[in-house]
């Protein structure tokens, strides 16, 4: 129940006075609220838990992290033996 | 998902962990405090790549499996009810009361119904007007935003069938009780993310300060996992005693504003017992006296409930981090995920069922 799942917003609109959207998770696609991140935006990326979008991803952050740790790699390869 | 599955790459994990075992020059022992990431770390067998020198040990964030037994009970009690439909998030279902589960209160002729959001409940409560609707509101910080929510939208809806049996537990007076413990060996914490998307992460530098320890917020992906450990561990051997941050597509310094005033609107801080554990001060959310209406425990007159645990089962000394899984002497003999003795082999985020699903224990035999 606690793991949250990353999933893309594809449609958002209003259900019994609550802020809905339909979240694609890969394929399978399913009802969340976005009431406590109402600036969420169709086509954005959000953690969702129980049925609630509760963190907006950034992918900006996302890649830029992504950059980071393949630069450690690389930075290895460079320097071969040496760096250990 | 585009970047999504990036978080997965085996070589850039490699990459972090050669990074993990050029940096590490003396043994630490980390605790992860989600069950969540136990699940992920022995699922991706993470535990087996680190270097020696590294001992994770696994915390108590697993919600069924610290939600304590007499609540349990109470819950199987509201639910063999015939007047009310009782609904749960799905892991519940096995948990093992004093002498029985909810499965078995189902298979009796009780109406338990699993949910997949706490709205399903209230929607059920609006299409059941005879019926009373209790939802089984547990969890951390995670699922907290999304329970007051249903509070929130029955009290708007003018529903007078719905309620919710609360048992919530918050992380920091965790960590507070885990390294006050004179048995206490864990050196650095893997924060769990999810809780940190909620609640951002502003209480735990006193915590890191108090206890003269280094804590990262982290992930749940493979890649996240290894990079909250390489911070933890450059922090630990240049010896600085801080909060960090590994998970910052996803988590901010002050987390998610709207979610902690609808929290705050609903509940209180109050102590809480933990299955296993004991009780914790101030550790837990229930309901403000306001809410009384929707608080399952004073609509059913509960009778005081004597509960009483598997004296086989060490389930408490696993969450605190002094045992692991495979020390049991129960594990994969009288308790199985089929046949639990205790909470932490029913759900997927307790570390004995996950040591028992990945087969952790033969390895370590
Ligand atoms: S293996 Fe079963 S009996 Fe042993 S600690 Fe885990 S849950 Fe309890």
């Amino acid at each position: 129940m606690c793991l949250g799942v990353p999933g893309k917003i594809i449609e958002v609109y209003e259900s019994a006075g609550l802020k809905m959207a339909k979240v694609d998770f890969g394929g399978v696609f399913r009802e969340a609220c976005l009431s406590y991140v109402p600036e969420a935006q169709v086509g954005e990326y959000c953690v969702i838990h129980v049925g609630f979008a509760i963190s907006l991803l950034s992918e900006k952050d996302a890649l830029e992290t992504l950059e980071l740790l393949r630069q450690m790699g690389s930075l290895e390869e460079e320097l071969g033996e040496e760096a250990r | 998902m585009k970047y999504v599955s990036e978080y997965r790459d085996a070589a850039l994990v490699k990459n972090v962990i050669e990074e993990i075992r050029r940096t590490v020059t003396h043994p630490w022992t980390l605790m992860e405090i989600c069950g969540g990431q136990t699940h992920s770390i022995v699922r991706h067998g993470i535990d087996q790549l680190l270097p020696p020198e590294i001992e994770l040990v696994h915390g108590p964030g697993c919600p069924v499996c610290v939600t304590p037994l007499e609540l349990i009970d109470k819950a199987l009690s509201i639910a063999s009810r015939p007047d009310v439909i009782f609904c749960s998030y799905g892991d519940m279902l096995r948990v093992p009361g004093s002498s029985r589960d909810l499965f078995s209160v189902k298979a009796q002729g009780g109406d338990v119904r699993v949910v997949y959001s706490p709205l399903d409940a209230v929607t059920l409560a609006q299409k059941n007007p005879d019926k009373q609707v209790v939802f089984f509101a547990i969890g951390f910080e995670t699922t907290a935003p999304p329970n007051v929510m249903s509070v929130l939208q029955a009290r708007r809806l003018g529903l007078k069938n719905f309620s919710i049996l609360v048992s919530h537990v918050r992380v920091p007076p965790a960590i507070d009780a885990i390294l006050s413990s004179p048995q206490n060996r864990v050196q650095g914490f893997l924060l769990a993310g999810h809780v940190n998307a909620v609640m951002g992460y502003w209480e735990y530098p006193s915590l890191a300060e108090k206890f003269k320890l280094p804590m990262v917020v982290t992930g749940f992906e493979p890649l996240d996992l290894v990079q909250g450990i390489l911070q933890t561990v450059q922090l630990l051997e240049a010896n600085q005693a801080r909060v960090a941050n590994a998970y910052q597509r996803a988590v901010t310094f002050e987390g998610l504003k709207p979610a902690q005033e609808a929290i705050n609107t609903v509940f209180m801080e109050c102590d809480r017992k933990w299955r296993g554990i004991g009780m914790i001060p101030m550790s837990g959310w229930g309901l403000r006296p306001e809410f009384d209406e929707f608080n399952a425990e004073k609509r059913f007159a509960v009778e005081a409930i004597h509960a009483e645990e598997s004296p086989l089962c060490i389930a408490g000394q696993i969450l605190q981090g002094l045992k692991k899984p495979h020390h049991c002497p129960a594990f994969g003999k009288q308790c199985t995920p089929e046949s639990p003795l205790g909470a932490t082999m029913v759900s997927s985020e307790g570390a004995c069922a996950a040591y028992y699903r990945y087969g952790r224990a033969e390895e370590l035999a």
